[in-house]
């Protein structure tokens, strides 16, 4: 970069904005450009992810930190022309607030950056990940610089150690004993790992982390492999992240040539290599022995511990497998000292810890936030609460499928490593699935329980043959066939599977039914002993029913029906022919007046016997008497 | 790229020190080229590109370029607002591109207003 600028347009190029279309964005943002001669005055940088997926394609202009999102390439000419020449920002594409109409043109300013506390992700949509000089411009480098030529392996460690970092990959171990057992190991070799087989459902933190800041991980290793005295360390990265593949093996390229890896890093005498090693998606590759038997070449399958990876690794060797966001944290630790980490976060979480916010919530994204924040927080400052009308939060799925849901009642919970363990559910690796008041619980668990029974290496019976046992009670009772028993066999399954399963995927794999029947058993007992999936999910227990008191005669609903199964004349009551509904629950998401309830399969009757219609109803106007 | 010293990540950093005091803040000096209709259509443009070679020649790193619409004197332009961080800002009018250079040296990297193109010190005073 020989000239400078007078604007700087950070393009989000993560994953998600990539596919919005950004990458488009920016060819026309710079055909527009040269057009108007401005090409010497503003620069275009492809950054990681921003952050806020769900406003995506989204960028930051600086200096005065504008931010516009959702843009499309017919926005492009007038926002170039008006504010990248004329320095009038433009109102209409910048982030407003769920139901507001005002723009909030500061992206420091939008509730959901205002909240946020980054250390992890502090490069993220400041830095052009494909850049090393940028890296090292915000002091790159610098922490493995400190930790190689200034510290002793047990200096490293101790502040490791002292900062408290406990592995960001789920299970909460402490990194810097970790560290500790694997230095006292004596071997010619030894290896440095890094865990990014990011594999829940929902979950997008590593790959953020990777595509963002992909040196940082990488500086991260270097300081490992100094603390434990490795000199070879592999990424283990799942091949459907071409993306972060790409970013890191340019980091790791640059990095070569820079002579940060390699022999004699930055004159030290220390030599550390690192590669890449592309997983094929299995989710047991997470799990730490079979993550390395898979970079040996054999089939990813766990084994008993111990002897455990500090002292027989990968080839036996002793190893450290770290998480993505763990090893991009440490440069920093190194760097700042313990107390700095510790400056933020709890006694026993310290630091910040990212999640990736999905499911029913508005500010779908990425996000960073000191430990010990409530749930409430997250979910409702930064992420701008539950999305649509007429919905209303009703769980959160922490740590994805050998999470646990958190219901409402509990939704001021400390987000930190015990008081989420307390709930049932597990900090995990930052999956937070949101769901509203039209999610099935029972469904919710099967849709776990499917993803863990298919993703069970097989190896030992209680999880391969006892979550297909659950999934099956769990399919029967979302298709009407439950008996009362099956809710106490399913606790039973549960705690045998946890009690005797190899590893961490069946030791968790119940948790989210275990979690739902904890504080949704209702919804268990009703699809059992009533045939009724109140949130009309499961097809074959549910009907849906216009209360003719609350029903407009609108029409919307027979606008909406796929099957046609929608009766009514203009402005009188409708009917649903139940023959004919294939219960897809359109017409209930469609209707704006709330006539529209779910009730039991075969439900024959009036409907407004079984559900309270409000007093003084019927919004219905006879006659037209205005 | 040649193998790096812990010499070099400073120098790479100082290097770079422009560009981030742009994205991160921090910046000493504010220079707010008008950029209306009309202040294009009296030669805003060239006063632009003349000052961002000064800045580039001088080799500054805490000072910032933005423009804004027509600030209500369209009589006046090309205009151009300096604002020192802790001082109040200048507006300058009639400009061109001899002008905006010799305001850069003399105000923004010597601390002088230079008084006899300045319309006035200080902003308008908004209710």
């Amino acid at each position: 970069m020989s000239e400078q600028k007078r604007i700087n347009l950070m393009v989000c190029a993560g994953t998600g904005c990539v596919s919005a279309g950004s990458l488009e964005i920016k060819k026309v943002i710079e055909t527009e450009i040269n057009k108007r001669g401005l090409e010497k005055e503003v620069g275009i940088v492809l950054t990681g992810c921003n952050g806020l997926c769900a406003g995506g394609p989204v960028i930051a202009v600086y200096p005065e930190e504008i931010f516009y999102q959702k843009l499309k390439p017919e926005d492009i000419p007038h926002l170039v022309e008006e504010h990248f020449l004329k320095g009038r920002p433009v109102q209409r594409l910048m982030y407003k607030m769920p139901e507001k109409r005002k723009a909030i043109p500061v992206m420091s300013e939008i509730p959901f950056f205002k909240y946020q506390v980054l250390r992890v992700l502090r490069n993220k949509g400041l830095i052009d990940p494909e850049k090393i000089e940028e890296y090292i411009a915000r002091d790159g480098y610098q922490g493995a610089a400190k930790a190689l030529t200034e510290m002793t392996s047990e200096e490293i460690i101790k502040v490791v150690k002292d900062s408290g970092i406990r592995g960001r990959g789920g299970a909460g171990f402490p990194t810097g004993l970790k560290w500790e057992f694997a230095s006292k190991v004596k071997s010619d070799i030894k290896f440095m790992l890094c865990n990014g087989d990011e594999g829940d459902p929902g979950a997008f933190m590593d790959r953020s982390v990777m595509e963002a800041d992909p040196h940082s991980v990488i500086e991260g290793m270097i300081i490992g492999a100094k603390a434990i005295g490795a000199n070879k360390g592999y990424i283990y990265v799942r091949a459907e992240y071409p993306l972060a593949v790409r970013r890191l093996q340019l980091a790791i390229d640059q990095a070569k040539e820079a002579g940060l890896l390699g022999k004699n890093i930055l004159d030290s005498g220390f030599d550390f290599d690192l590669e890449i090693y592309q997983g094929a998606g299995a989710f047991v590759c997470g799990e730490e022995t079979a993550l390395m038997r898979s970079i040996e070449g054999r089939r990813g399958m766990p084994r008993p511990r111990p002897p455990f990876p500090a002292h027989k690794g990968l080839w036996d060797k002793p190893s450290v497998l770290n998480n993505v966001e763990t090893l991009a944290g440490i440069p920093q630790i190194i760097l700042n000292g313990a107390q700095w980490f510790r400056s933020l976060g709890t006694e026993k979480s310290p630091g910040t810890k990212v999640f990736a916010l999905t499911g029913a919530i508005n500010n779908v994204g990425l996000v960073e936030v000191p430990m010990g924040i409530p749930l409430r927080m997250i979910i409702y400052d930064i992420g701008a609460g539950i999305k649509g009308k007429n919905r209303t939060f009703k769980a959160v799925q922490l740590g994805g499928p050998s999470g646990g849901c958190i219901p409402e009642s509990l939704i001021d919970t400390p987000v930190d490593y015990e008081s989420i363990l307390a709930t049932g559910a597990i900090m995990g690796s930052g999956g937070m699935v949101v769901m509203d008041n039209n999610n099935c619980m029972v469904g919710m668990a099967k849709f776990f329980l499917e993803f863990t029974a298919e993703e069970s290496c097989g190896k030992c019976p209680p999880c391969r043959i006892g979550t297909k046992i659950m999934l099956d009670i769990l399919t029967d009772i979302s298709e009407g066939k439950g008996n009362k028993e099956d809710i106490e066999t399913l606790q039973d399954l549960s705690h045998d599977i946890i009690a005797t399963s190899l590893c961490g995927l069946g030791q968790t794999a119940p948790n989210p039914v275990l979690t739902t029947i904890r504080y949704f058993r209702d919804e268990y007992e009703s699809h059992i002993n009533d045939r009724w999936c109140k949130a009309g999910v499961c097809r074959d227990l549910c009907s849906f029913h216009i209360i003719e008191q609350l029903c407009t005669g609108c029409g919307a609903c027979m606008m909406a029906c796929p099957s046609k199964a929608i009766m009514g004349e203009k402005k009188k009551p409708h009917k649903i022919i139940q023959e004919a509904c294939i219960r897809c629950r359109t017409c209930y998401v469609t209707c704006k007046f709330n006539s529209i309830k779910i009730l039991p399969a075969k439900f024959e009757g009036d409907p407004a016997t079984l559900v309270e219609v409000p007093a003084g109803a019927g919004m219905r106007k006879e006659g037209g008497v205005e | 790229m040649t193998r790096l010293t812990i010499d070099d990540l400073k120098k790479i950093k100082e290097k770079h020190k422009a560009t981030f005091t742009l994205r991160e803040g921090g910046y000493r000096a504010k220079i707010t080229v008008h950029m209306g209709t009309c202040g294009i259509a009296a030669g805003a443009r060239e006063v632009m590109t003349a000052l961002m070679d000064e800045i580039a020649q001088a080799n500054v790193e805490d000072v910032i370029v933005t423009t804004s619409g027509c600030a209500g004197l369209c009589s006046r332009e090309p205009m151009a607002t300096v604002e020192i961080v802790n001082h109040p800002p200048v507006k300058y009018v009639e400009l061109n591109k001899n002008k905006i250079k010799e305001i850069f040296k003399e105000h923004v990297l010597n601390g002088n207003v230079i008084e006899k193109y300045a319309m006035v010190i200080g902003s308008e005073t908004t209710y």
